[in-house]
């Protein structure tokens, strides 16, 4: 459980710098240091077991569907990354809160730095493949926002950017790796993964997956040739650069090499790719950091060439590749981390970080000088310094490899002259900076506060005791993290002196020649200036334009802004989903017997196509259109009737009449007369979709009509009586079986009125004072006969809608019907006395109302828990009253009241705002 | 009488995307109400063509299907919220643009300038 709680605490403690913002930035940065701390002891506490061989794991399922849990385990290799990235965390957080000018928010600077530190420590002890990449996928985001920390200057942005862009992509790679290896071992759990090693090698897919893990890792770790972001990143701080940019996060691309060698390493394609991708990375970054005048840039370079050295053994592959390999890892988290914050207190101390003016500081930071020799001594390989070791290490490998047969002698020349680069560059860092002849600087330098030093120190003393004690030192932290990767019988042994032999020679040489190159560094810069060298950041900007670009042509191909085309594309691709399903079909007709056909359905019909011709005729004579429309809803009705749907044909007859009257309303703010604007190729066009569309769809209705049904209603019917205690079987289901469905319905009924009434809102609607022949409306609004039928027929519908609603449950009607039929009784008061009339008389809030209902509905939903029940589940008895009889009550009669209300709610809130509209800004009436 | 409905399905269902496709609001608004019934009576009628068996009990001997016909009743109340919407919607952008038509106002002058 502490290895839990070690991972989630940086993720909590994120939280505490904001929390201490208002307090002073020492509080904030105290915040942090205590929370890594923390997590610090806790590792600790877990050290023991790990170093005694075993390896402590936690786990809780969180999706077993999808094989991912939150499971984490601490073996050797995690052990050795945990306390790099706690440990130098730690000093960076010190050395942060010196870096840090009073104006950068410190808080925001820290919370971002522990969610890195979590996410990085979630990569190396998840024991769940998908959970790792969740966690890798968090330190792009992290870092991302660590490099744009400086969101003011526009190359911190474009570096983020691009950071984010190139390993988010390599994440999203990895995530199929990741996905193809869990599918061929059948579980993401890295025990099972590795149970199922040989058998991933072995498979058909194994290639594929390599690939993608490796864009994964070589993106991250900036590998040759995804190396460009890298160096664009250190627009970052540098704390920050220190710490993610060398130590920690690049690693994170190693790591993954170094956990899934067991499972992908050892392959002739393992080996080829990996060791020539780090042996590129590595000449290319050593070569480049010579060049670099900023010191900044210089120390990125550099470590894309060790990244790539690292690399280049973990592709080797033998044992002692791998623990040369690890050793460099710490080795070069310690140098390198120390290297970087040297530069920040020289950018810090004198304002600038060009190689080309600085000089001669040796006099007033003699204590940063010693610490810059003696980690650039590291960094270069200089005997007794921790770098050697695992330096000449990586020589006696490179040298042993006979993997390229007769040409595998190119391999350590080339690792030799990689070697002298990398002294050559070291040496410019110290030399440039301490020795070279002063220059003016924009500021004078002073020793940093002691505070801000000692992280360095703790580094630099890291690097002497390591180089000379390394068994003492590390020997115990190596073992375990080389049995994790390499096998049980795996044994550390690092030697300072091996006697007279070719890998010391190769360090001799790489000394000498790095002083050398280094003397005529001069001619390589000339040499250099002949290539037009491009900045990365406008390849890059240039590779992104170009995609956007691309992307607009297309769009404004695809999106014209013609919702004529879009429709048209949506009906022909439907056509081409269905058609072919239909070719199938061996014949249309199925078995069911069929009904014969009598007159007045065949009359009926008649008139119903025929309506829904002519709406489609005098579509641009709105008005004669909408009748035409009106006549197809009624026959609807009348077909619902015929084939036994009562509910339905009561439903579909008070719609009907309130949705025309609705369009008959909207008439009055359209165009009443349209020019004719379709070209005869379009109405050929249309007419082809329509029909074909028409055509696929009867024939489906058609083959479904004749095959049997098999249904699952008889249940519904069943227990309609005694369940539901309703003899309505539709409004039985509605209010009970399928109540749930009726909430939602309600619930969208509601907002879709929430939404007209919105739409309304401020509306300055177009409004003609005269009708298309040019008449002015009439003076009458509100004819006699109408207001004095209307005013009788209120009470009646009031009373058929109770009557309606009230028998819903055993005979056709209910809620919807009910409500709908109140509503229509109200809007023709609205219609035939006015909007004033009728608020002088009945001032209700319809959004309210509506509210109520879809209230009282789920209220009665809710209530069914006071019983114990499930949602909705409905009660009902029967009572015996004095003179009315036996009489039930159904709590679904409560829920079918809220529907009921709903529905009058709604309805109203579209009409009666709608119709306020034609009377509250009546026009002018002009030329009588 | 299969056929008879089916034909009608489909009758209605080319007439509506027909209007569907026109260039003006209102059509469109009336061609999406007409598929509404066109889907209404279709899915309704995934219980078959059944006369005089209400699915009531008590009312006589077999029910007709009576799930799709709960199915359908919500969806005519929804189709209505539906057609509010798009009228409205149809009205607001005429006095939001002085125009119904559905093409983006300035398509046809982009192309234009572009030639």
């Amino acid at each position: 459980m502490y290895l839990a709680l070690m991972v989630a605490l940086p993720f909590v403690g994120a939280l505490a710098p904001l929390l201490f913002r208002h307090q002073g930035r020492r509080q904030i940065a105290m915040a942090a240091a205590a929370i890594t701390l923390a997590s610090l002891l806790l590792l600790g506490l877990l050290t023991p077991a790990v170093l005694a061989g075993q390896v402590p794991q936690v786990m809780l399922s969180w999706l077993p569907q999808l094989g991912l849990h939150v499971a984490f385990r601490l073996d050797g290799l995690s052990l050795l990354f945990a306390i790099l990235i706690l440990g130098i965390g730690l000093l960076i957080i010190i050395y942060a809160h010196f870096y840090l000018s009073s104006q950068d928010n410190a808080a925001r600077f820290y919370a971002f730095l522990l969610l890195f530190m979590g996410s990085m420590l979630g990569i190396v002890t998840a024991d769940n493949l998908i959970l790792l990449w969740f966690f890798w996928e968090l330190t792009s985001i992290s870092s991302f926002l660590l490099i744009g920390f400086w969101f003011h200057q526009s190359n911190a942005r474009r570096g983020a950017r691009m950071a984010l862009a190139i390993t988010g992509a390599g994440g999203l790679a990895l995530l199929a790796g990741i996905l193809l290896i869990g599918n061929i071992a059948g579980s993401y759990q890295l025990d099972a993964v590795f149970a199922a090693a040989e058998q991933i090698r072995q498979h058909a897919l194994y290639l594929p997956a390599l690939l993608l893990v490796l864009l994964g890792a070589f993106t991250k770790s900036a590998q040759f040739p995804f190396q460009f972001w890298l160096p664009h990143a250190m627009a970052a701080p540098t704390p920050v650069s220190a710490y993610l940019h060398s130590a920690t996060m690049v690693k994170a691309g190693i790591f993954l090499l170094a956990r899934l060698f067991p499972v992908l390493g050892g392959t002739i394609e393992w080996f080829t790719i990996v060791t020539l991708v780090g042996l590129a990375t590595m000449l290319f970054g050593a070569y480049f950091a010579i060049l670099k005048n900023d010191l900044k840039g210089l120390l990125a370079f550099s470590t894309i060439s060790h990244l790539g050295l690292i690399t280049m053994l973990l592709g080797l592959g033998t044992q002692g590749a791998l623990l040369a390999a690890l050793f460099h890892i710490l080795n070069h988290a310690t140098f390198k981390a120390g290297l970087f914050m040297i530069a920040g207190i020289i950018d810090h101390e004198t304002g600038s970080r060009d190689l080309r003016k600085l000089g001669g500081l040796a006099k007033a930071l003699p204590m940063t000088m010693w610490l810059a020799i003696i980690t650039a001594a590291a960094m270069a390989g200089v005997p007794l310094f921790n770098g050697f070791l695992s330096k000449e290490m990586f020589f006696a490998e490179a040298y042993q490899q006979h993997l390229f047969g007769g040409l595998s002698w190119f391999v350590p020349v080339l690792v030799t002259l990689g070697a002298m680069l990398s002294v050559a560059y070291s040496i410019r860092f110290v030399y440039d900076v301490f020795f070279d002849q002063a220059h003016e600087l924009p500021k004078q330098p002073h020793e940093p506060p002691l505070l801000m030093r000692m992280p360095v120190l703790v580094l630099a003393a890291l690097c002497i005791t390591v180089g000379i004690a390394p068994m003492v030192m590390v020997a115990g932290l190596l073992t375990p993290a080389l049995t994790s990767i390499a096998g049980p019988s795996a044994s550390v042994s690092i030697a300072l002196w091996h006697g007279f032999n070719l890998p010391l020679l190769m360090s001799a040489l790489a000394l000498l020649g790095g002083i050398i190159i280094y003397g005529k560094r001069a001619q390589l810069f000339n040499f250099n200036r002949q290539f037009d060298i491009r900045d990365a950041k406008d390849v890059f900007a240039g590779i992104v334009s170009r995609v956007t670009r691309f992307c607009d042509e297309l769009m404004q191909r695809i999106e014209t802004g013609s919702l004529q085309r879009y429709m048209a594309g949506l009906f022909v691709l439907v056509l081409v989903f269905v058609i072919p399903e239909l070719m199938n079909i061996s014949a249309l007709t199925g078995s069911r017997p069929q009904i014969a056909i009598d007159a007045v359905s065949l009359s009926g019909a008649i008139i119903l196509m025929a309506a829904a011709f002519g709406a489609v005729i005098f579509h641009r004579q709105r008005l004669t259109s909408l009748l035409m429309l009106s006549v197809v809803g009624l026959m609807v009705s009348l077909v619902f009737i015929q084939f036994s749907a009562p509910d339905l044909a009561m439903t579909q007859l008070v719609v009907e009449v309130v949705s025309i009257l609705l369009m008959i309303l909207a008439l009055f703010f359209m165009p009443q007369r349209i020019p004719r604007s379709s070209t005869g190729g379009r109405v050929a066009r249309d007419m082809l979709i329509a029909g074909f569309i028409g055509g696929v769809v009867g024939s489906i209705n058609f083959a479904l009509l004749t095959r049997p049904l098999t249904s699952i209603s008889e249940f519904f019917l069943n227990n309609s009586v005694p369940g539901g205690g309703g003899t309505n079987v539709v409004n039985v289901i509605l209010v009970d079986f399928r109540g749930f469905d009726t909430l939602g319905e309600i619930t969208v009924l509601a907002i879709a009125a929430a939404g007209i009434h919105k739409l309304l809102n401020n509306l300055r609607p177009f409004m003609p004072s005269r009708d298309v022949d040019g008449r002015a409306w009439h003076q009458v609004k509100h004819p006699m006969m109408l207001q004095t039928i209307s005013q009788l027929v209120l009470p009646l519908a009031l009373m058929v809608s109770m009557y309606i609603f009230l028998r819903g449950h055993n005979l056709p009607g209910g809620g919807f019907i009910a409500g709908l039929v109140t509503a229509a009784a109200m809007i023709l008061q609205y219609m035939a006395n006015g909007v004033d009339w009728v608020k002088d008389r009945f001032n209700y809030n319809y959004q309210s109302l509506a509210a109520i209902g879809v209230l009282i509905a789920s209220l009665t939903g809710v209530g069914s828990w006071l019983f114990g029940a499930n949602f909705l589940t409905s009660w009902f008895t029967y009572l015996d009253w004095p003179l009315v009889g036996k009489f039930e009550i159904a709590t679904a009669i409560l829920f079918d009241l809220g529907v009921y209300l709903t529905v009058i709610g709604a309805t109203l809130m579209i009409l009666a705002n709608f119709g306020q509209m034609t009377t509250r800004h009546r026009p002018r009436q002009e030329g009588h | 009488m299969e056929t008879l409905y089916a034909i009608t399905v489909g009758t209605l269902t080319a007439c509506s995307v027909y209007l569907i496709l026109r260039a003006r609001s209102f059509p469109i608004v009336i061609g999406l109400t007409m598929l509404s019934y066109a889907v209404n009576l279709f899915l309704f009628s995934t219980g078959r063509l059944v006369i005089d068996q209400v699915p009531i009990i008590g009312a006589g001997e077999h029910y007709t299907d009576p799930l799709p016909q709960a199915l359908v009743l919500t969806a005519i109340v929804i189709g209505f919220a539906m057609t509010a919407y798009s009228i409205i919607l149809a009205v607001r952008v005429r006095g939001e643009f002085g125009s119904d038509e559905v093409n983006e106002p300035n398509y046809q002058a982009d192309k234009e300038d572009k030639r």
